[in-house]
Order: C-alpha cells, then sequence, then structure tokens
C-alpha cells in the first residue's frame, strides 16, 4: 500500500521536471549566451599573442594574427627557435628562474619561522608586533628603492641576481607572515601541548608538525610569491641593469615596438606561459591563498 | 639538524630551574624565530622607509637640505600634475568598475553548469604579470586596421553599415564635377535627356584601378538617354582635363546616380569595364548626373587607441581584463557562504529576482565587497606595469602616473633622487587612509575570533 501510494505521484513529477528543465534551460539561454561571448572576450587577447608569435619575421609586424585562421601556412615556430638561440633572452629566463625561487623559498622559510612565532610563543607585546607587521603590508615599495639603491651600491652586491632576491623576500614577508600566523593558529592547540609535554624543543616542534601541517597554506603562499616574483618588473628595472630577468628584457625591446614583434611577442608569450602552467596546476591553492588573503 | 637541538633539550624542560628564567628563555627563543624576519622587514622596508622620507627634502644629488622645494616641484610640474589627474581618474574608475564587473560574473555564473570553465578563463590573466599583459594588449590596441585586432573589429562592423568606397581617394579632374558636402560628385551644369555626361576623376593610383579596365570612349548622345563615362582623366604625360583621350582608362562598377531637379534620386546606374553608363527612358526635363558618396567613403583609418588622448582609457581597459577575475572569484566564494534560507524566504515572501539580489544578497555580501575594492584601490594606487608596457614612449606622459612619475624620475633618466623620494612619500600617504582601515578591520576580526 505504501509503496503503491508513494510511486503513484512519482512519474508526473518526474514529467513535470523535464519540462520545467527545458524551459529552464531556455530562460538561461540568454546567461549563457552572455557569458560565452565574455569568455570569448577575455580568450581573445592572449591567443591573439600567442598567433602573433607563429608569425615568420618579415609577416609579424605586417599582419593581424586573425590572418591565421584563413592561412595556417603562415604559422612557424621559427621565431621560438629564434629566441632559444638569442643569448640576452635565455639568460634573461635563466636569471628569472633564478630570482623567482630563490625569491619564494626564502620568505617562506623566514615567514613561517616568524609566523609560528605570532601564532604559538608567548613573548611581551606579541599583538603589536604582529599589527606593525600588517602594517608594513601597505607601504609601497617605491618608498624603498631608492635608497636600497644607494646601499646596494655601497654594499657592492647592486646588479646581482642576489640583492634581487632580497629585495622580493622582504617585500613579500608581510603578507607571508600574515597568512602563515592565521593558518597556524588554527593547527589543534592539543598537538602541540602534547607534543611540548613529550619534551620536543620549539624548533623541533616547528619542523615536524608546524610545517608539515601547514603544508597546504604554504602551497598558496608558494605559488603567490613565486608569481610575484616571476612577474616582478619595477624592482629589476630600478635594482639592477645587466641582470635582466624576462619582463627588462622584453622592455628594452619595447623602444621599437612593431619593428621587432617577431622578439617581443614569443619572448612575452614565453615569460607569460610558465605563470599560467603554474596556474592551471595548482589553481585550488592559488584561489585558496587569494581568499585567506583577502576574505578571512 | 633539529633533531641535535631536541635531544638536548629535554631534561632542562622536565626540571624548570625557576618560573622566571623559564620566561627569559621563552622570550630568547620567540626573539630567535623572529630574528631573520626582523632584520628583512628591518633593512629593507622600516629602514629604507625613514630614509626616504627625510631624502624627499633635500636636493637631487642629496647634498643640499632643500625643506619642502621637493613637494612645491610635485605640486607644479604638469608632468607630474598630469600623473595625479590620471591617477585619480583611475582611483574613481576602476576599483568600481572592477568591483561590479566582478559581481555580475560572479552572480550569473551561479546560474551556469559550466561556471567553472568560465571562472577559470576570467581569473586566468591573474596569473601573468601585468607586463606581459600589456604588451598583449599593446598588440591588440594597434592602429592600422589590418595589424590591430580591436580596430579590425570595428572596421568589420563599419564596413557593414558604409563600405570602404572603390574610389575612396578619388578628386574632380575639372571644374564641370563639384563635389557635395556629403561627399559626392555631381556635374554642375543640368543635363536633358539626350545630354552627355563626362564624369573625368583624378588622383586615382593605378592598383585602384580595377583589372578589367578599358580604354575610355566618348560617349554618344541618344535620344531619350542620358549617357556618359567615368573615367580616369589622366594621361602620362599630360592631356587635356575633362576630355576623354587614348590611353584614358574607364572605371567600371562606380554607382552613378540621376537626380531630378529637386535632387531625388530617380535611377542609379552601374559603369562598364569601359566607364560607360546609360540612363534609360528618362522623361524630358532638367537632371543632374552625379556619383554618390558611397564611392568616395574612406577606409577606415583604426581609431587611435595608444594616442594621447585615449591611452588611459585604454591601458585602463587592459587592467579590467587582469583585475575582472579577482574580483569575481572572491566574491563567487562570499556568495557561495551566504545563507540561502534567507534568501529562500525572501522568494517565498514574493521578492523578485532583483529585489533579493539587491536587499538579500548585497547587505549580506558588503564585508566581502567592502575587501575586493580595498584591494583594488591599494593597487591602482600603485599602478606601474601595465602603463609602462600599454603606453608608447611617446604618450607616457599623457599616461603618466604617480608609481611612473616615481621610476622615471628617479630611475628612468632624471636622476633626481631628491624628488623622486617626494613623489614615493606621496603615494604613501595616500595609503595610509587604507592602511588605517586594513588594521581596524584585522583588530575587529580578532576580537570576533575570541
Amino acid at each position: 500500500m505504501t509503496t503503491a501510494t508513494a510511486e503513484a505521484p512519482t512519474p508526473p513529477v518526474i514529467k513535470e521536471s523535464t519540462a520545467t528543465k527545458v524551459l529552464r534551460w531556455l530562460g538561461k539561454a540568454p546567461i549563457n549566451i552572455l557569458l560565452v561571448v565574455v569568455g570569448l572576450l577575455w580568450l581573445v587577447p592572449t591567443i591573439g599573442l600567442f598567433l602573433t608569435s607563429l608569425f615568420a619575421p618579415e609577416d609579424v609586424n605586417n599582419l593581424g594574427w586573425w590572418k591565421i585562421f584563413t592561412k595556417p601556412s603562415l604559422a612557424t615556430f621559427q621565431n621560438y627557435q629564434d629566441i632559444y638561440h638569442n643569448e640576452s633572452i635565455r639568460s634573461a629566463i635563466v636569471t628569472t628562474i633564478v630570482i623567482s625561487v630563490g625569491g619564494t623559498v626564502l620568505p617562506i622559510l623566514v615567514a613561517s619561522l616568524a609566523g609560528y612565532a605570532f601564532a604559538w610563543l608567548e613573548f611581551p607585546g606579541r599583538d603589536w608586533i604582529f599589527l606593525l607587521v600588517i602594517a608594513l603590508l601597505v607601504v609601497p615599495l617605491q618608498m624603498a628603492l631608492i635608497p636600497i639603491f644607494s646601499l646596494y651600491s655601497k654594499v657592492g652586491i647592486f646588479d646581482t641576481k642576489l640583492s634581487l632576491i632580497l629585495f622580493h623576500t622582504a617585500f613579500g614577508l608581510p603578507f607571508a607572515i600574515f597568512l602563515l600566523r592565521n593558518f597556524f593558529i588554527g593547527i589543534p592547540k592539543e598537538l602541540l601541548e602534547a607534543a611540548r609535554i613529550d619534551g620536543a624543543s620549539e624548533l623541533r616542534i616547528f619542523v615536524r608538525l608546524i610545517l608539515p601541517l601547514g603544508l597546504p597554506a604554504i602551497a598558496s603562499l608558494a605559488i603567490f610569491q613565486f608569481l610575484w616574483t616571476w612577474n616582478d618588473l619595477i624592482v629589476a628595472l630600478s635594482l639592477a641593469r645587466d641582470t635582466q630577468p624576462i619582463t627588462v628584457a622584453i622592455f628594452s625591446q619595447l623602444r621599437q615596438f612593431g619593428a621587432n614583434l617577431e622578439l617581443i611577442a614569443p619572448a612575452a608569450f614565453v615569460s607569460l606561459a610558465i605563470p599560467l602552467a603554474v596556474f592551471f596546476a595548482f589553481q585550488r591553492y592559488f584561489v585558496q591563498g587569494l581568499l585567506a588573503g583577502s576574505v578571512k | 639538524m633539529s633533531g641535535a637541538g631536541a635531544t638536548a633539550e629535554p631534561p632542562v624542560r622536565e626540571a624548570p630551574p625557576s618560573a622566571e628564567a623559564g620566561k627569559w628563555r621563552q622570550y630568547a627563543i620567540a626573539a630567535g624565530f623572529l630574528a631573520p624576519a626582523a632584520f628583512f622587514l628591518g633593512v629593507w622596508i622600516v629602514y629604507p622607509t625613514i630614509k626616504t622620507i627625510i631624502r624627499s627634502f633635500y636636493s637631487r644629488d642629496g647634498s643640499d637640505f632643500v625643506g619642502i622645494d621637493n613637494y612645491r616641484a610635485l605640486f607644479s610640474s604638469d608632468t607630474l600634475l598630469r600623473a595625479i589627474e590620471n591617477n585619480a581618474i583611475w582611483v574613481i574608475v576602476v576599483p568600481a568598475l572592477v568591483t561590479a564587473l566582478g559581481l555580475i560574473y560572479a552572480v550569473l555564473t551561479e546560474r551556469v553548469r559550466w561556471a567553472v570553465a568560465f571562472k577559470t578563463v576570467v581569473f586566468m590573466p591573474m596569473a601573468i604579470s601585468a607586463f606581459a599583459a600589456g604588451v598583449t594588449w599593446r598588440i591588440m590596441y594597434q592602429q592600422e586596421p589590418d595589424r590591430g585586432a580591436i580596430n579590425a573589429g570595428i572596421a568589420a562592423v563599419k564596413d557593414v553599415f558604409s563600405p570602404t568606397g572603390v574610389l575612396s581617394e578619388a578628386a574632380p579632374s575639372s571644374e564641370a564635377l563639384v563635389q557635395q558636402p556629403s561627399g559626392a560628385l555631381v556635374l554642375a551644369k543640368p543635363l536633358e535627356p539626350g545630354g552627355v555626361a563626362l564624369l573625368g576623376l583624378t588622383r586615382i593610383s593605378v592598383d585602384e584601378v580595377p583589372e578589367t579596365a578599358k580604354q575610355a570612349v566618348e560617349p554618344k548622345s541618344a535620344p531619350g538617354e542620358i549617357t556618359g563615362v567615368v573615367w580616369r582623366d589622366f594621361k602620362p604625360g599630360g592631356g587635356t582635363p575633362g576630355k576623354v583621350e587614348s590611353e584614358e582608362v574607364g572605371l567600371p562598377r562606380v554607382t552613378v546616380e540621376l537626380l531630378d531637379s529637386s535632387g531625388d534620386k530617380v535611377q542609379s546606374v552601374t559603369s562598364a569595364d569601359d566607364g560607360s553608363f546609360a540612363f534609360t527612358d528618362v522623361p524630358d526635363g532638367s537632371y543632374t548626373v552625379g556619383i554618390g558618396a558611397s564611392t568616395f567613403v574612406k577606409p577606415f583609418g583604426g581609431v587611435s587607441w595608444l594616442g594621447a588622448k585615449l591611452i588611459t582609457p585604454s591601458i585602463i581597459i587592459s587592467y579590467i581584463w587582469i583585475w575582472a577575475g579577482f574580483a569575481m572569484v572572491v566574491l563567487a566564494a562570499g556568495l557561495a557562504a551566504i545563507s540561502r534560507e534567507t534568501l529562500e524566504a525572501a522568494r517565498t515572501d514574493g521578492a523578485t529576482e532583483w529585489q533579493v539580489f539587491w536587499r538579500v544578497t548585497v547587505p549580506q555580501l558588503w564585508p566581502v565587497i567592502t575587501v575586493v575594492f580595498i584591494t583594488l584601490l591599494i593597487n591602482v594606487l600603485k599602478v606601474f606595469d601595465i602603463v609602462l608596457a600599454v603606453a608608447p614612449q611617446s604618450v607616457q606622459d599623457d599616461a603618466n602616473v604617480i608609481a611612473l612619475a616615481m621610476w622615471r624620475t628617479s630611475f628612468g633618466g632624471v636622476s633626481d633622487f631628491g624628488l623622486g623620494s617626494a613623489i614615493a612619500v606621496f603615494l604613501f600617504l595616500l595609503v595610509i587612509p587604507i592602511l588605517a582601515i586594513q588594521i581596524r578591520r584585522f583588530k575587529r576580526e580578532e576580537a570576533e575570533a575570541r
């Protein structure tokens, strides 16, 4: 009896739901079309850059990239081969990698130490000092360029990769400390107390407990910091001359824009391909970090 | 390495000498954890900040104390005032626009199944450098419609409504033809049936003459018809303007119009390969013959996106392209956290979607909207890379913003560290109010957490 009455009303419900589904789909068509158009608009510039980079040097400064759609034979990887053999672009890419890796590992190391202290160690004025660190978050790096330029010249590390790494480390710290402290503080207190009662030193707790548990936050941070240093222009442009990361190398080519796109377009695409790869590989961490930094 | 410290410590822990000593030990450990960060923050941020403030009161090379002269220069130099003005435009327009766009995208994506794909596409530009994005947009903004994609798009749309004329450069060869304000060329002398119209044109490049064009022929008068010829009235080595001569070719496919005395179009025909045309069955009366304006429509030369006038809006568009994804993702996360119950309650009470959005969604989302807005505000105040990438050297004065002015003054050739420091301090002063908001928010959140 009960099963029969339960089954009886079901068929019309399904029918109705397919009908409403169709209706709903029709109702949503404008939204779908609008979003498709917006999505395409958002893709066009990147696709345009890539296709531009595929033109042979004799075509690239004369033809619009959409010509490749009607004449695919115009596409060639010649420019990529050329910049691969271009000594200055190659060394720029190596420089960028060294700075980005150094400028990611060092601040994370320093910030996780500090983040742990702010989260779990007792010392006077802890909250005030932490507030000061957050305050440093908004100091524009323009405030540091001139004195650091002079300092680097005096110490003799001007125009070195190390000097750029150190600068990126310092300016990455406020956000990194903020993010890691907030994450570390969420680690269950019982875990730490148990470790302390077992007699583990703070350093041991930090290495064996905090770092592994904090890995998700550290990963988000690493991605941010990597992209930040990889994408930097102003620091390298101001504090180095011959130590050129890829952005500066492209910048020095911009003066002849329109006559040397066979160099600019593929170099710009390479400089953007690595961040994009990082983004697609670690999208989840990227978004998490973003939300931790702004919403929470 | 940590193992050594760990094995050495336990005994001390088990028997703390005294509470006081243990406390100091703890402080020492904390100091050890904080020392590297303190070193970096002190040397690279705190010290330079103080130094820059002091430096801003000294001359270009730092040898003389000049008081507030640098700040005076900051507010009297045209280039710097332009930078401040542009930055003000950025601050007023961009954060609001990007937040609104992000909110629209976030709300719309909640209603489609492929939201993740859309979000990925729109968010993607956040990963790449503002500089590379700028270079990308500079390619899009090129002026020639056969190179710059945006102008190509505009040209394509424009071609549908007013296609480029077949003879865009042509001009009359003699005074017999008069140019009208609309761009049309008409014969000054009215004609009657049996009359002959000679439409001679010059300034037509050889490329513009179709390959099918043949030697022009002097038209013959015919009763009840108005006959004529459109030809290239130019003979190498000279010739008589207004006369059809040998070696002068007819212009095919030109639309010729016959207008009655009141100026209305009665007939229109297309010229043949030798440029000849004829209006047949023309009733008695007085007519004018002319070539319609559409024949002479100039090709679209392209909007000068990178010119002095449009450069700031152009850069702003590329900036929005980068940041809309950020606003969308953060706001979408905020939307997901809104309680469904309140939305459903409003709907069952009969509120329209529009009312639900403005009265329920937006108020609940307000804290997140504020965060997005402030983040954008800070970034817009410091905007730099993208301006340098999109704006060509020649219009950098017109596109100038504070951070760019600071760099150009200090490192980009001028080497005035005094003025450069003053600009940096000015920028710093602009972000301090935002800093105050940030700290207040943080303190409130800490209080709530406890």
